[in-house]
């Protein structure tokens, strides 16, 4: 986040730009994008089975004997200081094993905070918890109660008196902008990006938009609460997690307890929903504090109220995008700049700029972000972080100027693809965006759209057609480390301490896997979510499939030279190299000479081996920095609008995908209509209400914040290009995230297009059409 | 003086505090049954009372006195699946799986009220004696349940298949 790391990665893609592509990752492309059996396949996930009848073990399902159970308590003011705890009445109720205040709890440091320098860390929050008396945001821990029961804990909470000494904070979005910081990056980029003059060429364009737009607060709202059960064993301690950063959270309980990383263990096969909100909290800390100090097995479930309070999610905006285009509509001028919320003490930009550096070509840009400094719970990342909402401005903004122009909005858009990346001038290793409009608009029917605002009606219903892109960077993680086990039976295992959070993880791997040990389906088991297997990063960026595919790479490589050596020189393989045969048919086989072919069987029955176990790291993601990579979409809306009520409801959507090789079609579709159905929550009903007068988050509970439900979601299209990108592991791209993009912008479009109202101001509800509507 | 689970005859709570939810969860480890909000906002913990469907956060373990309750587990097993467990994995009707209990709970009862001629906010003819379950009428019946995943499209289709054979 500095100026020092601006010069890093600078110098990076500078010298990889004069380094031949070919000594790169992805310098040649990966042989099974040509070559793929069980990858591509439509399978059902390998989880389905334990899911769907209630077998399957989420962290908060563990049994254990003995188990104690905690309840926490909130701060009800923002800033301030506590100068009365009264933990008496608390103590003596029935079943209380143990009141946690700052009084007793163990004195601990801060944790390793998330970020681009140190991938593996996991920390939201560089507060100390419950450790003094000082109270820096409204919601913020100030005792936990353990019990026998559940019911028992809870109660004794309630008994805890706690008086506050109140100080002025900082609650206002507007009062802060005077004092607002532009940090020198944001990610792994540099913040500031100015190329030309762009005012200046906005104000001389032939035709311009320029405008604000707001997005509020979200919060993740997986279904699966936070939770953890812990148990101590002596100087060792397991904790069963809800967690999408496995290894992040035992080297940080490590590093805060003072253990070395072994006495830590996680476990966490399965995450009921992330999002981004599964990361590391103050729960974690304070359950296994508790867990020791009561010598007691403890479970903390949070409750939905607890997670608003303690749990960050993505931070409200102020978006300014301004586009200018001269008369054939190219664009001459970018202007997108804003605020977010970012406290000193949060470790997670909202980064909405940086999708709009990848998206189009144009004359000048003036790029920058500045954050405000809250007295909230520290922001963090959500589903398309910075994307989600920045291509709602964007992406509204381009839509405003096509019809300021008379321009189909599809039309306009083509007009300024990019040819080459818009900033840094790097060649894109695939990019297709114009294939994904084209056949987009062809399914859905996009010649049906009226140009003229309110044109079609049906009763009271105006019907409007809007469409939007969306972006996602491409992001492989260094460090992922993987070990295969390939066994003389012709089976295979491969772990790692990956994250299942219902991205079907284990099942695309599975099917990777056969297809590059050259095994079949059934023989591959995939093993994850414990923090003693070969350690991976979290999962986030929408990197986790790239990742641990480039891991397998690497492994498959180290398990053919393994297997060469015990061939030896009787086998028909003898004197050839890693790099002349290739895994197929259970064993090894020329690439010049199929014929030349051994078992895997028959080269570990000969070497008297059971077993031939590797262990590998993907290579580091070069080609990141190389070639500039990323996946677009184009997003499709119809909708109706009540002309009685201001109603919305939104009858159909697709999305056109490109991004590279599609794994699995039936968890891939999955995934993106996922986020599709995030998008429409964003682009109608959700929003984190904060009450600027007390800084207290106001409708903490899925009653009042509205996610989608079932009436809300109508049948949604999926397609994709399919096109490999040769420079990433199988020619995939993450598919995790960009569904929830763009969305926003195609429903606002929508909107727009039957009505005439253009709202810039998320979510857009009921009032906002209504008051427009003649 | 009993609740009947899944065919089993268990004891009520000593705690009359305790839901029928943390009766199932953590006095029983029947962890099929989830818990996403605790107030009968998500629809996760939905288990069925007697054949209908409940929320088992917002019923107290006593309130089952003398009933029967048919929790997830109860419905199948992975090595024999109930038609909408299976339908489910066949359309894709979940991710994460963490809401999937409730929806497939919720569905089982919903097809026995739409079948006796419940209507819904989104039936036309209230007089009728069967409901045809559209997908808006299987969108509408299901709201009470939420699924952050995504995974709508699927848990409608898979409920919709089940519906079809049954009325086959």
């Amino acid at each position: 986040m500095s100026n020092v790391q601006n010069a890093v990665i600078g110098t990076v893609r500078t010298v990889l730009g004069w380094v031949p592509s070919q000594w790169l990752p992805g310098g040649t492309p990966d042989p099974l994008i040509e070559r793929r059996a069980a990858i591509g396949q439509q399978a059902s996930r390998l989880d389905g089975p334990a899911k769907v009848s209630g077998q399957a073990r989420f962290a908060a399902d563990v049994a254990m004997a003995g188990l104690s159970y905690a309840t926490l308590v909130h701060s009800p003011i923002t800033r301030g200081r506590i100068t009365k705890l009264e933990s008496g009445a608390a103590e003596a109720a029935p079943g209380v094993i143990l009141v946690m205040t700052y009084h007793n709890m163990p004195r601990l440091g801060i944790v390793p905070m998330i970020g681009g320098t140190n991938l593996s860390a996991a920390g939201n929050s560089a507060l100390p918890t419950m450790q003094g008396p000082d109270i820096w945001y409204n919601g913020q821990v100030v005792a936990m109660v353990l019990a026998e029961t559940q019911e028992q804990a809870d109660y004794a909470a309630s008994l805890i008196e706690i008086d506050y000494r109140e100080d002025s904070a900082k609650t206002s979005f507007e009062n802060a902008k005077p004092d607002s910081r532009a940090p020198a990056s944001v990610l792994f980029e540099k913040n500031h990006v100015s190329i030309g003059n762009a005012e200046q060429e906005l104000n001389r364009a032939a035709f311009k938009v320029d405008n604000i737009y707001r997005t509020p607060g979200h919060n993740h709202n997986a279904i699966e609460l936070h939770a953890v059960t812990v148990a101590w064993d002596g100087d060792t301690v397991l904790l069963h997690d809800a967690t999408q950063a496995i290894s992040a959270t035992a080297s940080a309980i490590a590093k805060l307890f003072n253990l070395k990383n072994e006495q830590v263990r996680v476990l966490s096969p399965l995450v009921g929903g992330g999002f981004g909100g599964k990361a590391f909290w103050d729960h974690q800390i304070i359950a296994v504090a508790a867990a020791k100090l009561a010598a007691r097995p403890v479970r903390l479930i949070l409750s939905r109220d607890s997670v608003y309070r303690m749990i960050g999610g993505r931070s409200p905006s102020e978006q300014r995008v301004a586009v200018g285009a001269d008369a054939e509509g190219k664009f001459t001028s970018i202007i997108h700049t804003g605020y977010s919320i970012m406290p000193p003490y949060a470790a997670c930009p909202e980064p909405y700029t940086l999708g709009t550096r990848a998206i189009y070509k144009s004359k000048s840009f003036e790029i920058i972000q500045r954050y405000l400094d809250l007295d909230i719970v520290p922001n963090t990342f959500m589903r398309a972080p910075g994307e989600a909402i920045g291509t709602f401005a964007l992406e509204n903004a381009v839509d405003e100027l096509a019809h300021e122009m008379g321009l189909d909005p599809i039309e306009l858009r083509l007009r300024n693809e990019p040819e080459k990346h818009p900033i840094s001038g790097a060649t894109f290793s695939q990019h297709a965006t114009r294939q994904a409009y084209l056949d987009g608009a062809e399914r859905f029917g996009w010649e049906q759209r009226e140009a003229r605002p309110g044109a079609r009606r049906d009763g009271e219903w105006r019907i409007g057609m809007g469409c939007a892109s969306g972006g996602f960077p491409y992001v492989r993680m260094p460090g992922v480390n993987i070990r295969i086990e390939l066994r003389r039976d012709g089976s295979a295992k491969i772990s790692c301490s990956a994250q299942e959070m219902g991205m079907g993880t284990a099942t695309v791997q599975t099917q990777h896997a056969a297809d590059r040990l050259g095994l079949p389906v059934e023989a591959i088991s995939f093993e994850l979510g414990d923090s003693a297997l070969p350690v991976a990063p979290m999962a986030g960026g929408s990197s986790q499939t790239a990742s641990l595919s480039g891991a397998v790479i690497a492994g498959a490589e180290r398990l053919t030279i393994e297997l060469l050596r015990l061939a030896g020189n009787d086998s028909p393989i003898a004197g050839l190299r890693a790099g002349e045969v290739q895994l197929a048919k259970e064993g090894i086989a020329s690439l010049d000479d199929p014929s030349r072919y051994e078992s895997f069987r028959s080269i570990m029955a000969r070497a008297s081996r059971d077993e031939v176990t590797v262990t590998a790291s993907g290579s580091p993601p070069l080609e990141m920095f190389k070639f500039a990579m990323h996946s677009s979409s184009a997003i499709f809306c119809q909708l109706r609008v009540s002309d009685v009520t201001g109603e919305i409801r939104v009858d159909r959507m697709l999305g056109s995908f490109d991004c590279g090789t599609i794994l699995n079609p039936k968890t891939a579709a999955s995934q993106f209509k996922g986020g599709m159905i995030m998008g429409l929550g964003l682009a109608l009903t959700e929003e984190t209400l904060f009450d600027e007068r007390s800084g207290r988050i106001m409708n903490a509970s899925l009653a009042d914040y509205h996610v989608p439900s079932h009436l809300d979601v109508p049948e949604i299209d999926v397609i994709w290009t399919g096109i490999p990108d040769p420079r990433s592991p199988l020619g995939a791209r993450g598919i995790g995230e960009i569904g929830i993009t763009g969305v926003a912008a195609a429903v606002a479009n929508a909107v727009f297009n039957a009505t005439g109202t253009r709202v810039r101001d998320l979510p857009i509800t009921l009032d906002k059409v209504l008051s427009e509507i003649p | 003086m009993t609740i009947r689970i899944n065919n089993n005859d268990v004891a009520p709570p000593d705690d009359a505090r305790v839901s029928l939810l943390d009766l199932l969860r953590e006095h029983l480890h029947l962890t099929g049954t989830k818990v996403g909000c605790n107030q009968g906002a998500c629809g996760a913990c939905t288990v069925l009372l007697d054949g209908d469907r409940v929320l088992s956060c917002l019923t107290l373990a006593v309130q089952a006195d003398g009933h029967q309750v048919t929790t997830i587990e109860g419905l199948g097993s992975p090595e024999e699946p109930h038609p909408l467990q299976a339908a489910f994995i066949e359309h894709d009707g979940f991710q994460c799986g963490y809401c999937t209990p409730g929806q497939i709970c919720a569905a089982v009862a919903m097809l026995r009220e739409a079948a006796s001629g419940m209507p819904s906010y989104v039936t036309v003819d209230l007089a009728t004696e069967k409901t045809f379950l559209s997908l808006e009428e299987i969108r509408e019946r299901m709201s009470g349940n939420l699924c952050r995943c995504g995974a709508h499209n699927g848990i409608v289709k898979a409920i919709q298949q089940v519906a079809k054979e049954q009325a086959a």
